[in-house]
């Protein structure tokens, strides 16, 4: 079934300089007017972007339009570098089903994201150069840059290394057994020498498969009332603490992934304090939903590690606000209705995120600024823990933690050579996500551009929508919908 | 609050839920609640039974406040329909041999007790007398309620016996229907016959009456509500929300 | 009256008012059980479909029994001999099912909140027949309305209108792996909404880890909590459960939480003993105890019937959510039901 679906794909794949001369928006020159510019530099307002081909050529108060340039309304919008997703599970190849490079970049531009980390855990596993160039072969056409993540080990088995170093000089930046964490310490040990010695970075998804294997949602109350298997916090904390120690004895860079609990947080606080190369993530569901969603076993709801208590999202709140937590990565994980519709043991976890992060996160941490009262628990809304409130952050640390801070730390950086992140200067290149901070919406994950549409917001309003996305010079994502 | 948070809200069922017992001790429920054991025959709880039949009885598909317009039979009355029903019954059955009466669950039990007294008075035999629910046996079940239903007690054997069904008021035919159903699930009996307080007319269904205390044509709209205490005649309004 | 509008997923869509009127309800079909012809036709017409994908043989055969004594239909199924062997899922088997003809549905699963899920799927009642380590409502059910049965007897003259009455401070000892009963689970709640006073006791690792928040109170020696235990409540020991990871020994368990002689001899002289079933004679329950005159495990098996004849009638007769207006009776009039849900143009 799979493989000629990938034939099929491939022959579809347009040569870039046929794309050049066939899309409609290419070779054409864009003047964005009315938005306020948000990147590391600041905020800035009264300003109109001109953009040429791939790059921004002019950025000055009332630009008038150039002949043969179209004009992009920013009226009331902020303008900042195209956001960058440091875990993005596009199931290409293995579950077309769940969703493909093609549907999930789509969706990825409709949230503002102009690059992505795919994540390693397809099917075959991209544990080899070869799964690596096809997949960046493929996602030639798509709608933002792909990034492959490469496994740690062959088949994310956690037993063997594999190859780094050919994947890295495909261009693979970040390792991972995302899915599963390393277990054996002795493994991971390797993992991390061999990858610092090519600048790569090991991300761990923190989890002792000891603790946590067969668990179905954070280990607390609920979970004893429900009969259900309940993963505990310290199940995430007990591999981070190993492999902060692991890092430190291989003088190594490591990133954790989707941090959950309020343990981990203020063990990776401490580690950066302590001045070593970590970085972390967390997710827009885990800052926002409480185990509690799965009252009624509804298995939209589980994902891997799993939803927590109010005091965890307290805690994560307060870690991204200060800076411990570098990025907010949407770990978008689809699946299909089928799946999902499994008893709760059975369903796989995840959830989808990329087309709703950027307004969770301006949802929950501009709660006190962008309009909502503190008592925001009104039906179909998502509810805001007031303790959280008090660590709203500025736009500015928001758009930080979803574009040039992830830019850094995949390599996708001005500095690194890549072409994310901002800031937004004349000869820079278009990569921009353009939204709309206090438009109210309303999910309808029927109407996502993911094909799944296991999202938990569904139904509930956020506050914050996308309105245009360019990539590379092009609007893929104009005026609310893809362009192409 | 709802059932559903409750499950989750574990604590708050615990204090919902005392409370809950303190107020179940003061209110008067309904319907009498037996386990196996026979209940004791002299206390049905009279009063409440009235009520519980007259909640059943009005208990339309429709929902209803009963409004009463006139009194048809005054206490006296009745208690003169029963003896005359009494004595037709002996004289139609040649004596009380083999005799016995079942009430109709809830409005036919008080006057079945009623006609053993007054049979028993001039007969000086003691007439089995039972209580019959035909709930499970309607023909209309999923269109009224669920009630938790009353007491079937038959603590005798049907089979070969003379058999009155008592009812209060006989309208379409569809409980007497249900009963002789019911009945036919607790022997063969040699005989059943059928009193009623008042005929109502629009009959349903091919059932006449053996005794009956008073003819009342009824317009189909209207409710009887009769008991030992009267026969009252009145409409059902629709409740104010 | 009843608050069974989607089925009986949990002890938590019961109130008060509901578990009293379906002992009430249980009462009378015990009349009915008991008469020679045992059999009513209240739901002839009526299709009920159990979906068994777990072992059982009480609560099966006690639903089928319960079923066929209202003259319903029945459809059965077993995962063994179906097509969820073929790969079918199961909400697919669901709406086929429903689709064929079956007007409520009766589901044992070996995953949590199956029935939950059932529920969101079909538009038809579903009954929770044990679902995973969650809940076993009926089984909760039966259990209450044994004690009723056993404590309304015993005592003097029990009135009527106060049948729950009998359970305000009863002192309840639930022993065994509580971690994994769904059986602890739905009794704990029912017990604790009546008002008796709950003790789990068993080993640590059998105990769910937020016991803490329950309404219990939690012992791990048995022999302290049994002198004032009323109602002994033994919980099966699954085998795989002695195998080394959550006890030491199968035999470890019988000597330090199973109920031998000796501990009999601790309970006070009036004190039951009740168990769900399957028993494992000699582990958690010694032979001639589990057939003792203070144990009420056939009882249960038996009062099983008609309080799951009471559920699926409350399920299927009912014609809307009703409940009584007993104010107004004391006004003068005469009130029918209120429909909560149901509207009707039809002038009365």
């Amino acid at each position: 079934m799979e493989q000629p679906l990938i034939t099929e794909r491939l022959r579809a794949v347009r040569q870039p300089a046929a794309m050049e001369s066939s899309g409609e928006w290419c070779m054409a020159k864009f003047l964005m007017r009315g938005g306020t510019l948000v990147d590391a530099t600041g905020v800035r307002s009264g300003l109109d972007v001109l953009i040429d081909r791939s790059d921004i050529v002019e950025i000055a108060p009332d630009i008038s339009l150039p002949k043969g340039a179209r004009l992009i309304d920013c009226d009331g919008c902020v303008i900042s570098p195209g956001l960058v997703d440091l875990h993005t599970h596009l199931r290409e190849p293995g579950n077309e089903e769940a969703e493909t490079i093609e549907s999930g970049t789509r969706a990825a531009a409709a949230g503002g994201y102009t690059a992505v980390v795919c994540m390693p855990n397809t099917e075959p596993p991209i544990d080899s150069a070869a799964v690596v160039r096809d997949i960046i072969f493929v996602s030639k056409d798509a709608l933002c840059r792909v990034v492959p993540a490469g496994t740690i080990t062959i088949g994310r088995e956690g037993e063997r290394l594999s190859p780094m170093v050919e994947m890295n000089a495909c261009g693979v930046r970040i390792f991972t057994d995302d899915g599963r964490g390393v277990q054996n310490a002795f493994v991971m040990r390797r993992a991390l020498e061999y990858a610092s010695a090519l600048g790569a970075i090991i991300a761990q998804h923190c989890e002792v498969d000891d603790l946590a294997e067969h668990t179905v949602m954070n280990e607390g109350y609920l979970s004893s009332i429900m009969g259900v298997k309940g993963a505990p916090n310290c199940a995430e904390e007990l591999m981070l603490i190993r492999d902060l120690e692991l890092a430190a004895l291989c003088d190594a860079r490591v990133h954790f992934m989707h941090l959950s609990t309020s343990g981990s947080v203020e063990l990776v606080r401490r580690a950066k304090l302590a001045g070593k190369q970590v970085t972390a993530e967390v997710t827009p569901h885990h800052i926002s939903l409480t185990d509690e969603m799965l009252s009624g076993y509804n298995s939209i709801y589980k994902v891997n590690p799993p939803l927590r208590a109010r005091s965890d999202i307290t805690e994560l709140v307060k870690a991204l606000s200060d800076g411990t937590v570098d990025a907010i990565a949407t770990d978008h994980a689809p699946h299909t209705k089928a799946s999902k519709e499994l008893p709760l043991d059975q369903a796989p976890p995840g959830m989808i995120g990329l087309e709703t992060a950027l307004a969770v996160a301006i949802t929950v941490l501009k709660g006190n600024s962008s309009g909502i009262p503190a008592e925001v628990s009104s039906p179909g809304r998502l509810t805001i823990e007031p303790s959280v409130l008090q660590y709203s952050m500025s736009m500015v640390d928001i758009i930080a933690a979803m574009s040039w801070k992830p830019a850094a730390i995949a390599g996708l950086d001005i500095a690194s050579g890549g072409r994310h992140g901002g800031p937004l200067q004349p000869g820079a290149p278009a990569n921009l996500a353009v939204f709309d901070p206090s438009a109210e919406w309303k999910v309808d994950a029927s109407r996502l551009l993911s094909r799944s549409s296991n999202s938990p917001f569904d139904g509930l309003y956020l506050t914050g929508r996308v309105v245009h996305t360019i990539y590379e010079g092009e609007p893929v994502y104009l005026d609310g919908e893809a362009t192409r | 609050m709802n059932p559903r948070e409750c499950g989750i809200m574990f604590h708050s069922i615990s204090f919902a839920g005392r409370l809950h017992t303190l107020q179940l001790r003061d209110k008067v429920t309904l319907i009498k609640y037996t386990t196996v054991k026979r209940v004791r025959r002299d206390s049905y709880g009279y009063r409440r039974l009235i009520l519980a039949e007259r909640e059943r009885k009005l208990a339309t598909p429709r929902g209803g406040v009963f409004v009463p317009r006139s009194q048809v039979m005054s206490v006296d009355d009745v208690d003169r329909a029963l003896v005359r029903i009494a004595h037709e019954i002996i004289e139609r059955n040649k004596g009380a041999d083999s005799l016995s009466l079942i009430g109709l669950q809830t409005g036919g039990v008080a006057l079945a007790f009623k006609l053993r007294e007054i049979i028993s008075e001039i007969s000086n035999a003691e007439i089995p007398t039972g209580t019959l629910d035909v709930a499970f046996y309607r023909d209309d079940i999923q269109l009224r309620p669920v009630l938790p239903e009353a007491v079937t007690d038959i603590p005798f054997d049907i089979t070969n016996m003379t058999v009155v069904l008592v009812d209060d008021v006989l309208f379409t035919g569809r409980t007497v229907r249900a009963a002789l159903h019911a009945l036919s699930d607790f022997g063969r009996a040699r005989s059943v016959q059928l009193a009623v307080l008042v005929d109502r007319g629009h009959r349903e269904l091919p059932i006449r009456p053996d005794y009956i205390g008073k003819n009342l044509p009824t317009r189909l709209t209207e409710q009887v509500d009769a008991t030992l205490e009267g026969v009252v005649i009145g409409d059902v309004v629709k409740k104010q929300r | 009256m009843s608050p069974l509008r989607n089925g009986l997923l949990s002890v938590g869509d019961l109130d008060l008012d509901g578990i009293g009127n379906i002992m009430k309800l249980s009462a009378v079909f015990s009349e009915v059980l008991g008469r020679d012809i045992p059999k009513v036709p209240a739901l002839r017409g009526k299709t009920m479909a159990m979906v068994f994908s777990e072992d059982s043989t009480r609560t099966r055969t006690s639903f089928e029994i319960a079923a066929k004594k209202l003259s319903m239909d029945i459809l059965s199924l077993n995962s063994s001999q179906s097509s969820i062997k073929k790969g079918e899922s199961l909400k697919d088997t669901l709406a086929n099912l429903h689709a064929i003809g079956a007007d409520c549905f009766v589901i044992r699963h070996s995953s949590a909140g199956v029935p939950a899920q059932a529920s969101t799927w079909l538009p038809v009642p579903i009954v929770n027949a044990g679902d995973g380590c969650h809940e076993h409502p009926t089984q909760a059910l039966l259990d209450c309305y044994t004690l009723i049965k056993e404590l309304n007897d015993s005592g003097d003259s029990a009135d009527d209108d106060q049948i729950l009455k009998c359970f305000n401070g009863l002192a309840v000892t639930i022993v065994g792996d509580v971690e994994h009963s769904r059986v602890a689970r739905s009794l704990v709640k029912m017990l604790d909404m009546l008002g008796a006073v709950t003790t789990l006791c068993g080993p640590k690792t059998l105990m769910p880890k937020y016991v803490d928040k329950w309404p219990v109170r939690v012992r791990y020696r048995l022999d302290e909590v049994l002198p004032e235990t009323q109602v002994c409540y033994v919980l099966r020991l699954q085998n795989e459960r002695g195998s080394g990871i959550y006890l030491s020994s199968m035999r470890e368990y019988a000597m330090n939480w199973g109920i031998d002689h000796r501990r009999d001899a601790l309970l006070p002289d009036n004190a039951v003993i009740m168990h769900p079933g399957p028993v494992n004679r000699g582990v958690e329950l010694a032979s001639d105890i589990a057939d003792s005159t203070r144990s009420l495990i056939l009882d249960q098996a038996s009062n099983g019937v008609a309080v799951r004849m009471a559920v699926i009638y409350m399920l299927l007769a009912n014609s809307g959510d009703v409940t009584f207006d007993k104010g107004a009776f004391d006004k003068g009039n005469l009130v029918s039901m209120r429909y909560a849900d149901r509207e009707t143009n039809e002038q009365v």
